[in-house]
């Protein structure tokens, strides 16, 4: 485009849009900042009437975020001096290590199960789309919203059925389990926005490919998918985001074995009272997957629903 | 332009031609393709709710497995629709659907239309305003009650510093008349970059050359606006609101970790009285028939709507 | 709808089966809930460890999730556990729903007495039915509602001077309720260093269990009785009385005059972060906190003092708290189980137990000479143990427990209606609750 096209804003424009974003941003921006400044609080600090912008750093939270402690008796702590600089923290306090939390585990849940579901809903979901998108289906129309209606079912509603159909099948508390449920809530979303994407797709791409002797599934692999990867990606962005952060059906259905992190976070308990640096140094750790992935697709996350939101 | 050559190809490919060019017919890959999806669909979605369907017609308990099973019909419905208590967290939902909508459709679009003014570094200030969204929202609803505070919380102490008002002389969470607005505070904070998103996909959706055309017909900027940019980016905006009213109608984790449905009941959303009367006092039949009432309530609502969306994108 | 049966019945079959060769008789798992004490057991236990070589592995949830966990759990027949610390009021349902293992041939065959420990305590966490020689648990940890106050601001003369004038008595640890309030009301809103400070942190959480943990500690010592001690179930003009109306009353009051703005969804955590930050001159919370307090760098230690529930006009009760263990009747470690239980019911473990943190409710470590003076706050606690009573302990509880969460919040904390009007929709739900359950 031309700096002298009509669309262009004036410089005016621009810097007054500028200042209003900027200053939204930042407002939006002081409850992370927040979050990410009590993770480096001490406990007294997080709490601290009036509330602390000022404050000395300390990587307490994090060192409760990853390990169990125990109160001892002076004589053992006399007795057993701290060896590392995360033991001394946690020496200071009249404690002990006992061992690493379950954060690590549950974090790794998280991993597994994210993007897990987030491969599997955007990988069927590109199939599904591309034929609806392609394809006389019969009834097309009834089965997108029959797709979408899938996802308006309050989870805590199915819970019991699906929990009893997951222990019958032996799914229950299981990674597999819950891969496969969240690919299914998931399913709607990435259906819709991906169908919409591929209708952008112009036709006449897979037509010559056709001519060129390709069959209609070496098409789709080598012409379709390639162009489809701004709206796969985009898709893949929103999935990951709901999979990543889910509670409902992570607190109803699973316990040790996979449960994902989000459950865990807000119950992270300290000595006595909830332990505000340990929880927000676990929602800021938490954080970090889900924005770099973001930050790396940002680029394809605009252009993307760009092309694929609505068009029907 | 290529409508007919596809059609040709696409939609009426005889079998036979398929089979001429090796590999599966086109309905073979149109089934291969939906099929594991509907399947999925089927066996996760489907087939609970069937189960749950059943279950509303029962006074099964699942804390007790054993127990004698009987066919009650209705009643579960009529006691449901006929106690006050649905009324009043359908109230409260209403308030916080509506508002929530309300407020991130005016700020989401609003922010959208200046991150579309394409100054210096639009692309960053986007990325950062998306950051609340990935949040956990069960974490961001624990984080606000520190927040909301009124002692030693940012939230009223950040108000006070700007009205000069007592940070304590509020409480967010603490007043029936407040509560309400906390919830839609929060999730307005959260979600509205993701209208903004999709906003901004409308907006760059918009050939340049339909706003060129406008200014050589002399239209104004104010009716550009109203005839050339709303209408286009509606069916997006549309679409976002579906998502959001979809999910916030269904509204559980972020408010149950945030009030706990208080001061009393004023912030006890449909899912939230769900969830005790499943999962606290194990009625599960009474919460079954519950959960159907939400089914189809949203369900209709938006079917209506998915109507209306359809006509807007045809026009 | 046979199928849902048997569905059902077989996915229990199947989790059974799946069980049988997860859990080995030498690997038990222990769940209660995440806080202090669960911390101190993982020390404790590994003295168990040592000697039984079976290895012990532990599922801590936090408290606002524990009921709902691990009842899941239970009622699911699910084998995660095989040795469950549950809340008190479980115990109903364990026993008649058949999660729990009947302890009875277990203790006279070991030759543990329940006469060995607080009696409070064998009829709140083991006893079911309550009064009867049933036993389905041991007394883990004895826990119970008291109260904490900032004994370095109650040592300042010029309060105490000024209190004094106020009041005609000295500014003391109260020894009624009423006096609690006034002391509460004194703190409320005045400057102490530099700092606004209020009467009292207590509890008023709506989610879970808070405010019911809370508002009982009111209503017993008005009057208020859970059913007609003649006639039990009988609950009208009991749990509706004058005197149950004016504790209700009371609460109310001492929430609206003398608690931190925006106290109203709080627990056991945020009282104490209210506590620690130094917002408050009383807190309410259980006993289990003290240890805790007693360490904090900025009120532990001298700075805090430690009161029972203070009585009221029509009795003196302090709501109990604490749990029992018990084995699951779903474990395939049984005798491991057991085993455990034994070794944790001895006298020098359970004297250990107290050293770390954890309120043995064993009576030869709290009866011991040197008990009373080990902490700060051990008499406080004795004395609390002595007055105990507990909510509702029947299978049904949670249904009970939801109706009187719901009146009391909307009462006391969203100012709707009257307390009369609270506690009669209380009695219609109960009453509701109990013709379900078949006991009326």
């Amino acid at each position: 485009m031309s700096s002298f096209s009509v669309t262009e804003p004036s410089d005016r424009q621009k810097w007054i849009a500028g200042i209003l974003v900027v200053g939204y941003a930042l407002i939006t921006l002081m409850p992370l900042i927040w979050i990410l400044a009590t993770g480096f609080k001490s406990s007294p600090d997080a709490i601290a009437y009036p509330p602390k912008v000022l404050f000395e750093p300390t990587l307490e939270g994090y060192v409760n975020l990853f390990t169990t402690q125990t109160r001892q008796t002076p004589e053992y702590l006399e007795a057993n001096p701290p060896t590392t600089w995360y033991e001394e923290i946690v020496h200071d306090k009249g404690m002990v290590i006992a061992g690493p939390s379950r954060f690590g585990g549950r974090f790794l849940n998280s991993v597994i199960i994210g993007f897990g579901s987030t491969f599997l809903s955007v990988f069927l979901g590109t199939l599904a789309a591309y034929a609806f998108s392609r394809y006389r289906i019969p009834l097309k129309d009834d089965l997108m919203f029959f797709i979408l209606s899938t996802r308006m079912m309050p989870p805590i509603a199915v819970a019991i059925p699906i929990f009893l159909m997951f222990r019958s099948l032996g799914l229950s508390d299981t990674h597999a389990g819950m891969i496969l449920l969240y690919t299914a809530v998931n399913l709607s979303l990435s259906v819709w926005l991906l169908k919409g994407f591929m209708d952008e797709i112009p036709r006449e791409y897979e037509e010559a490919a056709l001519i060129d002797g390709y069959t209609r599934f070496q098409a789709f692999c080598k012409v379709v998918l390639p162009q489809a990867t701004m709206g796969i990606a985009a898709t893949a962005i929103f999935c990951l985001i709901f999979a990543w952060n889910e509670y409902a059906f992570a607190v109803l259905l699973t316990s040790g074995n996979a449960q994902t992190a989000p459950p865990f976070i807000p119950t992270i308990i300290g000595v006595g009272g909830q332990d505000w640096p340990a929880v927000a140094a676990g929602a800021t750790i938490f954080l970090l997957p889900v924005m770099v992935f973001t930050i790396l697709l940002r680029k394809h996350l605009l252009r993307g629903i760009t092309f694929g939101a609505v068009r029907k | 332009m290529s409508e007919t050559a596809m059609d040709r190809i696409a939609k009426a490919t005889p079998p036979r031609v398929a089979r001429r060019i090796k590999g599966f017919s086109d309905r073979t890959i149109a089934w291969i393709f939906v099929a594991p999806t509907i399947f999925l669909l089927l066996a996760v979605n489907i087939f609970p709710l069937i189960w749950t369907i059943r279950l509303s017609f029962t006074n099964y308990r699942a804390n007790r497995p054993n127990a004698e099973l009987d066919w009650v019909g209705l009643r579960n419905y009529q006691r449901i629709l006929n106690d006050g208590d649905i009324w009043q967290t359908m109230q409260a939902t209403a308030h916080f659907l509506f508002w929530t909508l309300f407020f991130q459709v005016l700020i989401g679009f609003a922010l959208a239309w200046l991150i579309n003014r394409k100054f210096k570094g639009n692309d960053l200030w986007t990325t950062i305003i998306v950051l609340p969204m990935m949040l956990s929202p069960a974490v961001v609803g624990n984080f606000w009650t520190l927040l909301y505070q009124p002692q030693i919380g940012l939230f009223n102490n950040i108000v006070a510093y700007f009205t000069g008002a007592d940070p304590t002389s509020f409480s967010m969470i603490g007043d029936v008349a407040l509560a309400p607005w906390a919830i839609v505070i929060v999730d307005t904070w959260m979600w509205t970059p993701f209208v903004m998103l999709i906003c901004l996909a409308g907006l760059r959706s918009i050939p340049d050359s339909i706003y060129e055309a406008a200014e050589c017909d002399r239209a104004s900027k104010w009716r550009q606006f109203w005839t050339i940019t709303v209408p286009m980016v509606l069916p997006f905006l549309m679409l976002a609101v579906l998502f959001r009213g979809i999910e916030n109608f269904k509204m559980f984790d972020l408010v149950v970790q945030l009030t706990g449905g208080g001061p009393g009941n004023t912030t006890t959303l449909t899912s939230i009285e769900l969830k005790r009367e499943a999962f606290e006092k194990w009625r599960t039949g009474y919460s079954s028939a519950y959960g159907i009432i939400l089914f189809v309530t949203v369900f209709g609502l938006a079917s209506i709507y998915v109507k209306a969306l359809n006509k807007v994108k045809e026009r | 709808m046979k199928t849902i049966h048997l569905l059902a019945a077989a996915s229990i079959a199947v989790a059974s089966g799946l069980g049988a060769t997860r859990a080995h008789a030498d690997e038990l798992t222990l769940c209660w809930a995440a806080w202090d004490p669960a911390n101190a057991l993982i020390e404790l236990s590994k003295d168990f460890e040592q000697k039984s070589g079976h290895k012990m592995s532990f599922e801590f949830v936090p408290w606002p999730n524990f009921a709902d966990r691990m009842l899941n759990e239970l009622n699911s027949g699910g084998q995660l556990c095989d040795l469950m610390i549950g809340d008190s009021q479980w115990i109903g349902l364990g026993a008649e729903a058949g999660h729990y293992v009947k302890l009875n041939d277990f203790f006279a065959a070991e030759g543990i007495s329940m006469d060995d420990f607080i009696p409070a305590t064998v009829t709140g966490y083991a006893e079911w039915p309550k009064g009867t020689p049933n036993y389905w648990a041991l007394p883990a940890f004895g826990d119970v509602v008291g109260w904490t106050y900032r004994k370095d601001w109650f040592e300042r003369p010029e309060l105490r001077a000024e209190f004094k004038e106020k009041y005609g008595r000295e500014l003391e640890a109260p020894n009624t309720l009423a006096e609690l309030k006034d002391i509460a009301e004194f703190f409320q809103g005045r400057e102490i260093d530099g700092k606004t400070v209020y009467g009292a942190a207590i509890y008023t959480e709506r989610g879970s269990e808070g405010i019911t943990m809370g508002v009982t500690n009111a209503l017993y010592n008005f009057g208020f009785e859970y059913d007609d001690p003649e006639n039990p179930y009988h609950l009208d003009g009991f749990v509706n009385s004058p005197e149950a109306v004016a504790g209700l009353e009371f609460y109310k009051q001492l929430y609206d005059c003398c608690t931190p703005p925006g106290s109203s969804d709080w627990y056991m955590s945020e009282n104490i972060d209210a506590y620690k930050s130094g917002q408050v001159a009383l807190q309410m919370n259980f006993a289990f906190i003290w240890p805790g307090v007693n360490a904090d760098p900025n009120v532990g230690g001298e700075r805090s003092g430690y009161f029972p529930n203070p009585a009221g006009p029509g009795g003196h009760f302090a709501q109990l708290g604490g749990q029992g263990i018990s084995v699951v009747s779903y474990s395939d470690s049984k005798d491991a189980a057991l085993e455990y239980i034994k070794w944790f019911a001895q006298p020098e473990i359970q004297s250990r137990w107290w050293d770390l943190g954890g309120y043995s409710a064993l009576r030869a470590v709290v009866e011991d000479p040197g008990f009373a003076t080990s902490q700060p706050y051990a008499q406080t606690f004795l004395d609390s143990m002595a007055i105990v009573k507990d909510f509702w302990a029947e299978p049904a509880y949670a249904s009970l427990l939801l109706s009187m969460q719901e009146r009391v919040h909307n009462y006391v904390i969203a100012g709707q209606g009257t307390a009369q009007e609270a506690l009669d929709a209380l009695v219609a739900d109960w009453v509701e609750v109990f013709e379900d359950e078949g006991k009326l």
